[in-house]
């Protein structure tokens, strides 16, 4: 009975109390975020973006849209993915998950799914959010959906990766805030980076979140910076580094045993 | 008795260069309830984190149950329940989710009929709808010991159950470790109190410094240990112990002032009250006497010695 090939009751029951975190602190894990997300609508969407053109025949509270969905995604991955993880090394219940018969990709796909489950939720509630200040349109839904679900689990493990590196809470805060914030703003969140001039479009196509702003962009509007099959290139490309990792840290047990 | 623990040359040396295990060498019988007996440091809590898995070897393997606990981790591992030195639990969850959270990590399916009777046996029942920060540190150790029993498992790892606990919280663990044992399941437990090895152990594994210096039966052991030193706190100072008083060894301490006399309490003829009619006989008078059990420490080290003793004879070293 014991020869378990697939700890399903175990997979379950991580997924089941992450979700119970975000729950708990609701207030933390979905008001916090949809607020800010306003703010940006009122400030960018309606008071500048009244006096903003078109970009690409797409108004500009509109065009905005998919870059703030995309820069909640990536912040509110990595935070729940890596405090996810990180608390309990944190508080020594860790020991518990060491001890249980669960293998790392099961370990993986509890924190990972749960994580980017909460995300592409919030992204969802963004989006509906956004739809009471501006006009939406997408193009292509599915693809808008499974480009959301990507996004969010690619950095949902990116996350996990940072909440196992972490040493300290300042830690855990370092890479959201000093490399992946700055990098969303530069990569075309506002704006379309053909509005930039030639030598700092080129500096910018080195940013690699550029090309996930202008995938997602294209699902809603049907055109981005880059072609979309490139974006989905570079997100896969991410996603399969980041496998890569987990899978390193699993099999030398970097940071998580002694 | 069929083997349940098996471990074959494990060591392990942390980071730091700490050779926290030399080669230990264990086996741990089904049903068994074994206690490693052992200072702060020896490498007791490194032992069993490596057969839980918490922590790697550095050499050598384990088994659990026939399983190899790294290269069959799973079928090792969900025979295995752990209640750690440390008490950590999650603040924000209740009891009852937090036990529920730990069947389901190791791979058992709901069963809220056992967890019911396993929250009322530990007392826990009525606050199974509390959140675990606002328990005593008693009742979180009760709750880390519903954790580690909730998946039902045969082997069960208690490291330190009784530090920092209350009477009646003691006496609950011990009943509910005789209990377990009546079903079968093995027992494994640490503490540095010989007392408590000798009240509940089968037997006893004394570790010291990463090396199990010996494994015995509890009764065997306790007759080891049966020492007791008398001390006489004189009248007047001896400049030495006299001749007439060579058969006892006595030693002199507190400059002259103190007489000590180690004996075996197991021994019918103690030599006490030989030793006392002697130093009357002498007129060697003293204003007060005592005895006490040598500390742990000294047990310790006077077993390593003796057990060193014994090597030398058997092996050039
Ligand atoms: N993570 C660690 N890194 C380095 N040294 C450690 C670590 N854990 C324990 N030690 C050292 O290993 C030795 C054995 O510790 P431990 O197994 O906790 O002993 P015990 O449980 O018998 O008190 C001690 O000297 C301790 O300082
Ligand atoms: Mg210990």
């Amino acid at each position: 009975m014991n020869s378990l090939t697939f700890n399903g009751h175990g997979v379950w029951a991580i997924y089941k109390f992450e979700m119970a975190r975000a729950l708990r602190t609701v207030w933390q894990s979905i008001v916090t975020p949809v607020i800010t997300t306003a703010l940006y609508f009122v400030v960018f969407g309606s008071a500048i973006g009244s006096r903003m053109t078109e970009i690409d025949g797409v108004p500009y509270g509109a065009f905005i849209v998919p870059g703030l969905i995309m820069l909640s995604l990536f912040t509110q991955s990595i935070f729940n993915a890596s405090f996810g993880i990180y608390f309990p090394k944190f508080t020594g219940t860790i020991y518990e998950l060491l001890s249980a018969p669960v293998s790392p990709l099961e370990i993986v796909i509890a924190y990972v799914g749960a994580a980017a489950t909460k995300s592409a939720v919030l992204g969802l509630i963004i989006l509906a959010t956004a739809a009471l200040f501006v006009p939406l349109r997408i193009l292509h839904p599915i693809e808008m959906l499974a480009f959301l679900i990507l996004i969010s689990t690619t950095f949902s493990l990116f996350g996990f990766i940072i909440g196992i590196w972490a040493d300290g809470f300042e830690q855990l805060q370092m890479i959201p805030m000093l490399v992946v914030t700055p990098l969303t703003f530069l990569g075309g969140s506002f704006y379309s980076i053909d509005m930039l001039p030639p030598v700092w479009r080129t500096i910018t196509l080195f940013n690699p979140v550029v090309y996930l702003i202008s995938g997602f962009r294209w699902t809603f509007y049907g055109s981005g910076d880059v072609g979309i099959g490139v974006s989905l290139a570079a997100t896969l490309g991410f996603l399969f580094v980041c496998l890569a990792v987990v899978s390193w840290i699993f099999r030398t047990g970097y940071r998580l045993k002694n | 008795m069929a083997p349940v623990i098996e471990i074959t040359g494990l060591t392990k040396t942390y980071k730091s260069g700490l050779q926290a295990l030399k080669p230990i060498d264990l086996t741990i019988g089904k049903g068994e309830i074994f206690a490693l007996l052992g200072p702060n440091g020896a490498g007791k809590t490194t032992l069993i984190s490596i057969t839980c898995g918490i922590v790697t070897p550095t050499a050598g393997t384990v088994t659990a149950d026939g399983h190899d606990i790294q290269k069959d981790y799973r079928a090792a591992r969900s025979k295995i329940g752990l209640v750690p030195q440390e008490l950590t639990t999650d603040a924000f969850e209740t009891v009852l989710a937090t036990v529920s959270f730990s069947r389901g990590l190791f791979g058992r399916a709901p069963n809220p009929a056992f967890i019911e009777q396993l929250l009322r046996d530990l007392s826990l029942w009525d606050k199974r709808n509390d959140k675990l920060r606002t328990l005593s540190g008693g009742m979180k150790r009760r709750v880390m010991i519903a954790k580690a029993l909730s998946h039902e498992p045969d082997i069960l790892f208690l490291d330190e159950p009784t530090a920092g606990v209350d009477v009646e919280l003691r006496r609950d663990m011990w009943n509910l470790v005789r209990g377990l044992r009546d079903k079968g399941v093995t027992i494994i437990l640490t503490t540095h109190y010989i007392e408590e090895a000798e009240e509940m152990a089968d037997r006893v594994g004394v570790i010291l410094k990463g090396e199990l210096i010996l494994v015995e039966q509890t009764a065997t052991l306790m007759k080891k240990l049966g020492k007791k030193t008398l001390t006489l706190n004189l009248q007047e100072p001896l400049a030495a112990v006299p001749p007439e008083l060579a058969e006892w060894s006595p030693t002199l301490k507190a400059e002259g002032n103190e007489l000590e006399y180690v004996f075996d309490s197991n021994l019918e003829k103690t030599g006490v009250p030989s030793l006392l009619r002697r130093l009357s006989d002498l007129g060697i008078a003293f204003k007060d006497l005592h005895t006490s059990q040598s500390s742990l420490e000294d047990i310790f080290v006077s077993l390593v010695h003796k057990d060193r003793a014994g090597d030398r004879t058997g092996a050039a070293a």
